[in-house]
């Protein structure tokens, strides 16, 4: 099957496709169905939704007679994943009257939406519109949502950094017309068949890519697992220009060892101003010598170890007509947040909440949707979605803080101070019942396991010690589990691939170590790992390099260059 | 003798040739093979003998008398070609097997195992099965409902079934290629012949499974050949004695599928129910009823005796003979339906001012509405009265079979009926009330149930197959126009057919959604329309949508489809019909007066039917 040089038949429906307008608008207006035609699902991606439907009920509702129960997941483009109090507002009230009231933070610092039905999705699309945000290109074979250092501490180089983010977003956008069309009833423009999309050509890319910009130190937005990242150089304490890598990429197939994660290499270093000129070549490359024949060995990962570094850089240099700079060293020290207030360089105040797993929906005795409502009804900051599925009230006048802490306790709101290091610096993606990759649950099981976990790592007296978990309902990756010093992989229900060995930074790959576990399963092998672990460790030593260093594991191959 | 006299006197029936033919082709035949040729007859008339199917069951007996018919098509030998797959690798190896196949010369059919029907399994011939496995030993989403049937009791005996079964699987899981080994073993323990060994493939499944479909092909190839199979014997199908089951003689029927058709967030239970009529004695046309002899709950009963304190074990005499008050309570009396002549009868009894007074004539329909939402028992509750056992029957009605439109046809479904059947359920005062006949059939029917058919010849499809025909069916009254649609498609109908539906929510209420998506999209259904109440802040009724395909409902009424209307007479059937007068004004060019006129056309044409309640 890998040695035909046919095109993955969705490259023609994509050229078919008239820019991405499918048959998008007759689908909306077909009320016998939830769903929209095959290739349309396809298409909506890059519309900024995927069509997902509640599977715990996929098997009672075919015995009744009745299609799945159909919904969309909306995902909104907020680059750094910053938003107003105003945009938040508006977001919320969307999430109440057209998606479950529920609002989803995701590890690429932004908001979905999941359940928005087929009658409502206009309505959505536009609502976050009015709001100057959009969904476009928030999914799909083009650049998706840029992410962007949510570390409050320096404020200025994060607005510098955040700003240069923000406009690679813009310039990386679709320029189809099809979304203003569709979701925005706008004309259709004269002479529409004359369209084009000067970057990416009508086939777009071969499949999605994601770009970080990192802040050293701190590693938040895992910049070594987008296909293409930044990391922010400093000199005299302003930003002079960034490390460029490529090719990093978190998706990979359950027993299929020709697809695999790979963290990015370094190929260079630019400058501030070249950002746009490298990214858009970047892209280029990548849209010109991306495998376009197999969806599984697309994503630019592949085609750089298909060509080789040297080449790319080599065809990228050729592009920009200047070339890289030397990379800098950089040091980073960890990726999670830090909870509770913090002040900024500027005398401006943060809180990072913590938001398990990355869920706003009220419950008996927890209301974060509420909160963040009555916070944004005051607040005159901003919010960051951070990429460890948090968020942080930004720019807060240090008279205002208390405002803000009596909303948070009247909802049952701590800042996470509270919490074990554990639980918050755990990740989990939404997988059951909505997403249809999903081969086992995720963010309803992870809170459940993390509480067992807790109590192996006080057994052996590690309770206070940071190590990060991630769950993935599938190899896809979401949470990024494969630079995590623990990961779960979803196999099948109650079953999941065990990886360990990942650092604290996300600088190393983590092994998989057990194919095929069950809760069981998994308790007893960290247990067992635990007790090593707290008997032989170096002063700090944390668990994934006690891992690799004691040889309990084979050290990963393919770290960061 | 009497039954072929009675037919051969009437003169209308016969020319004299005829009759004497007839006369001698019966002369010297017992009494049961006179039985049988009336059944016979009866069922040339229905037009039901064209076809025999494969595998039509001999009657044994005295009555069993083999027909000779008219040649039938036999099925072409074709391979079916049937897939199992969850993340695609299935379809693309079962789609280039029917490649291969086809390029061989083979006829090929290639499904999805979800869009087979399971009625379609026992007349499978020759059929290999491309089938995954996922997760920890499930089967494909498409495979859930036929893996359900083939491994449950009800699946049918399979011995002229000629299989293969390619399975597909990942070794990394305990429970490797788990669907396609069940389904290989369980079709050989259902009498059916392996054409090759199964082949278990892991993720890297590309060489086994080559060589798997090439011993099928070279199988297939011998075995299906391209030439008719020779000496194609007349078919033969044993027609059986057709007594006449009636109100008052019910037939028996087994009750083989109670299921919710309603989802979780309905308002509403909503049960589609499956008959078997076993011994093929009970024939229907699309548009019937089935009446359904119904007892009432014990429960209720028990209730009532208490709340009149009265001893069930009393005998009581009743119309069907002298019976224990419990059990006459239970199978004679109605004990549900409080109607305005129990209310005066009860009113009557004691001295209920109150009763008096929802009586008055003034009253009346505020009466009506009152007494709708509750039952007998509620009476009394709210009106005690102290009565004997005979007092208080000369107050009842007796208990009526239930009528519902039949949901099935007879040619998609052989020896089956179908209903839909709203279970009627609410509270009143703290008490739950059920519907008499709904209730049984949801909850405390046993296996088998006494029904009989109520023909509606009023109700039918057009006799000719190329009228299209419009249906608005809001809720259960979706019912017959699920009949209309089997027998259209059965018969390879080419008229084009419109559905209108309406419920309250297009989630949880969409009654056979499934079947009608599929009918739309093997293009059965030409058009599909749907009104939900709920679903937004105005309420969408089917006749909204009516008025918004105005102009294509005239045209095709020009064309002269059939328009028909089922369900709710109190609301639903009278605004449809306002409805139809207005589009046709509207969209014709017409007056009020003319376009009255030409739906008075259209009824006594035949045109306009309707079955409403």
């Amino acid at each position: 099957m890998n040695d035909s040089v046919t095109l993955d038949p969705f490259e023609d429906t994509k050229r078919r496709s008239r820019f991405l307008r499918g048959t998008l608008v007759a689908g909306l207006a077909d009320h016998a169905t939830g769903a929209l035609a095959e290739d349309d699902t396809k298409l909506g991606k890059f519309h900024g939704f995927y069509q997902q439907d509640d599977r715990d009920i996929r098997a009672e509702r075919r015995r009744q007679k009745l299609e799945p129960a159909y919904s969309f997941m909306v995902r909104v483009r907020m680059a750094g994943g910053v938003c107003t109090p105003a945009q938040w507002l508006v977001l919320d009230d969307l999430a109440v009257r057209y998606g479950g009231a529920s609002l989803r933070l995701t590890t690429r610092q932004t908001f979905q939406f999941h359940g928005v039905v087929k009658r409502d999705l206009k309505a959505t699309i536009r609502g976050i519109n009015e709001a100057l945000l959009d969904t476009i290109a928030a999914c799909g074979d083009v650049n998706r949502n840029v992410m962007s250092s949510a570390n409050p501490h320096e404020s200025a180089l994060q607005r510098a950094v955040w700003e240069q983010a923000a406009a690679l977003s813009e310039h990386l956008l679709p320029r189809t017309h099809a979304y203003h069309e569709i979701w925005l009833d706008s004309e259709r423009i004269a002479g529409g068949e004359a369209e084009a999309e000067p970057l990416y050509g009508a086939t777009y890319l071969p499949r999605k890519f994601k770009v970080a910009f990192a802040i050293p130190p701190v590693n938040d937005v895992d910049v070594y697992a987008n296909d293409l990242g930044f990391v922010a150089l400093v000199e005299d304490g302003r930003l002079s220009g960034y490390n460029v890598a490529i090719g990093g990429g978190m998706g990979r197939s359950h027993g299929e060892p020709a697809t695999y994660a790979r963290l990015a290499s370094v190929i260079g270093a630019c400058r501030p101003e070249q950002v746009l000129a490298v990214a858009e070549h970047v892209v280029g490359v990548q849209r010109d010598f991306g495998d376009r024949t197999n969806r599984k060995h697309a994503r630019l990962k592949y085609t750089l170890d298909d060509r080789g570094v040297d080449w790319f850089r080599g065809e990228l240099e050729r592009r920009l007509g200047f070339a890289l700079a030397p990379a800098v060293p950089v040091t980073f020290t960890h990726r999670g947040d830090r909870h509770g207030w913090r002040e900024g360089d500027d005398g401006r105040w943060h809180l990072t909440l913590f938001i398990e797993n990355g869920r706003l929906r009220d419950s008996d005795d927890r209301a974060p949707l509420s909160a963040l409502r009555e916070i944004a009804r005051v607040h005159d900051g901003e919010f960051r979605c951070t990429p460890n599925q948090n968020v942080t009230i930004a720019n807060v006048a240090p008279a205002a803080r208390a405002v803000i802490d009596a909303i948070l306790g009247r909802h049952g709101l701590s800042d996470g101070t509270g919490v074990s290091a554990v639980r918050t610096n755990a990740m989990a993606c939404v997988a059951l019942p909505t997403c249809g990759l999903a081969m086992a649950e995720s963010e309803r099981y992870l809170p459940a396991l993390i509480t067992k976990i807790e109590a192996l790592l006080d057994k052996h007296g590690l309770g206070g010690e940071a190590l990060a978990i991630r769950m993935t309902g599938c190899p896809n990756g979401c949470a990024r589990p494969y630079n995590a010093e623990v990961a779960l992989v979803g196999k099948a229900p109650g079953y999941y691939a065990v990886h360990l060995g990942g650092d604290v930074a996300g600088e190393r790959l983590n092994v998989l170590v057990e194919e095929n576990a069950d809760e069981a399963a998994i308790l007893a092998l960290l247990d067992g790992h635990f007790a090593a672990w707290a008997a032989g460790r170096a002063a700090g030593e944390p668990f994934g390099d006690f891992l690799v260093r004691s040889g309990r594991l084979a050290a990963a191959a393919g770290g960061a260059a | 003798m009497q039954q072929s006299a009675a037919l051969l006197s009437e003169p209308a029936a016969l020319t004299p040739e005829q009759s004497s033919r007839v006369h001698a082709a019966l002369a010297g035949l017992s009494a049961p093979q006179l039985q049988w040729v009336s059944g016979y007859a009866q069922g040339l008339a229905a037009g039901r003998t064209a076809l025999a199917e494969d595998g039509a069951q001999a009657v044994t007996g005295p009555a069993a008398v083999v027909a000779p018919l008219a040649a039938a098509p036999r099925e072409q030998a074709v391979l079916h070609i049937l897939f199992g797959s969850q993340t695609g690798n299935g379809r693309a190896l079962a789609t280039g097997l029917e490649a291969e196949a086809r390029a061989a010369g083979l006829a090929v059919k290639l499904q999805s195992l979800g869009e087979l029907r399971t009625a379609e399994l026992k007349r499978l011939r020759h059929a290999v099965f491309v089938v995954s496995t996922h997760g920890d030993g499930e089967p494909p989403d498409d495979a859930l409902e036929f893996h359900e049937h083939v491994m449950g009791a009800r699946a049918p005996r399979l011995p002229a079934l000629k299989y293969a079964v390619l399975a597909l699987g990942d070794s990394s899981y305990a429970q490797f290629c788990q669907t396609g080994r069940e389904l290989d073993e369980r079709l050989a323990a259902l009498g059916a012949t392996r054409l090759v060994a199964r082949v278990e493939c892991d993720v890297d499944y590309e060489t086994p499974a080559a060589a798997w479909r090439a011993a099928v092909l070279d199988i297939a190839r011998r075995e299906l050949g391209s030439e008719v199979p020779a000496g194609n014997p007349p078919q033969l199908r044993a027609l059986p004695v057709t007594p006449r089951y009636s109100r008052a003689h019910p037939g028996r029927a087994e009750l083989v599928a109670n299921q919710r058709i309603t989802g979780r967030g309905s308002s509403k239970d909503v049960r589609h129910i499956e008959l078997a009529l076993g011994d093929g004695a009970l024939r229907y046309e699309p548009g019937d009823a089935l009446g359904v002899v119904v007892r009432n709950d014990p429960a209720l009963v028990e209730e009532i005796l208490a709340l009149l304190a009265l001893d069930g074990e009393q005998p009581v005499a009743t119309p069907a003979g002298e019976r224990a008050l419990r059990d006459a309570l239970v199978c004679d009396y109605e004990i549900t339906t409080a109607s305005r002549g129990f209310v005066e009868a009860w009113a009557a009894l004691g001295d209920h001012a109150e009763l008096g007074a929802r009586l008055a004539p003034a009253e009346r329909d505020t009466c009506a509405r009152w007494l709708a939402g509750r039952q007998l028992a509620d009476i009394l509750h709210a009106s005690p009265a102290r009565v004997d056992a005979a007092g208080f029957l000369a107050t009842l009605r007796g208990l009526k079979p239930r009528l519902y439109s039949i949901a099935s046809s007879l040619a998609a479904n052989p020896d089956e009926v179908h209903l839909t059947v709203g279970v009627v359920d609410f509270t009143v005062d703290g008490h739950r009330r059920q519907g008499v006949a709904s209730s049984y059939l949801a909850e405390r029917a046993g296996d088998t149930l006494e029904v009989y058919v109520e023909t509606n010849p009023r109700f039918r499809l057009p006799v000719d197959d190329d009228v299209p025909i419009v249906m608005v069916g809001p809720g259960t009254g979706v019912a017959p126009f699920r009949a209309f649609l089997q027998e259209r498609a059965a018969r390879g109908a080419r008229g084009r057919n419109w559905l209108v539906f309406g419920d309250r929510t297009f989630r949880d209420d969409f009654l056979y959604q499934l079947e009608w998506l599929r009918y739309r999209e093997s293009g059965l259904l030409t058009r599909l329309d749907v009104a939900f109440s709920r679903d937004q802040a105005n309420k969408v009724y089917v006749q909204d949508r009516l008025r918004e395909a105005g102009a294509e409902l005239y045209a095709w009424l020009e064309e002269g489809a059939h328009f028909y209307v089922c369900g709710d007479a109190s609301r639903m059937a009278g605004d449809v019909d306002t409805t139809l007068g207005e589009v046709i004004a509207t969209h014709g060019g017409l007056s009020a007066e003319r376009a009255g006129e030409y739906v008075a056309r259209l009824r006594r044409d035949g045109r306009y039917l309707r079955d409403v309640y």
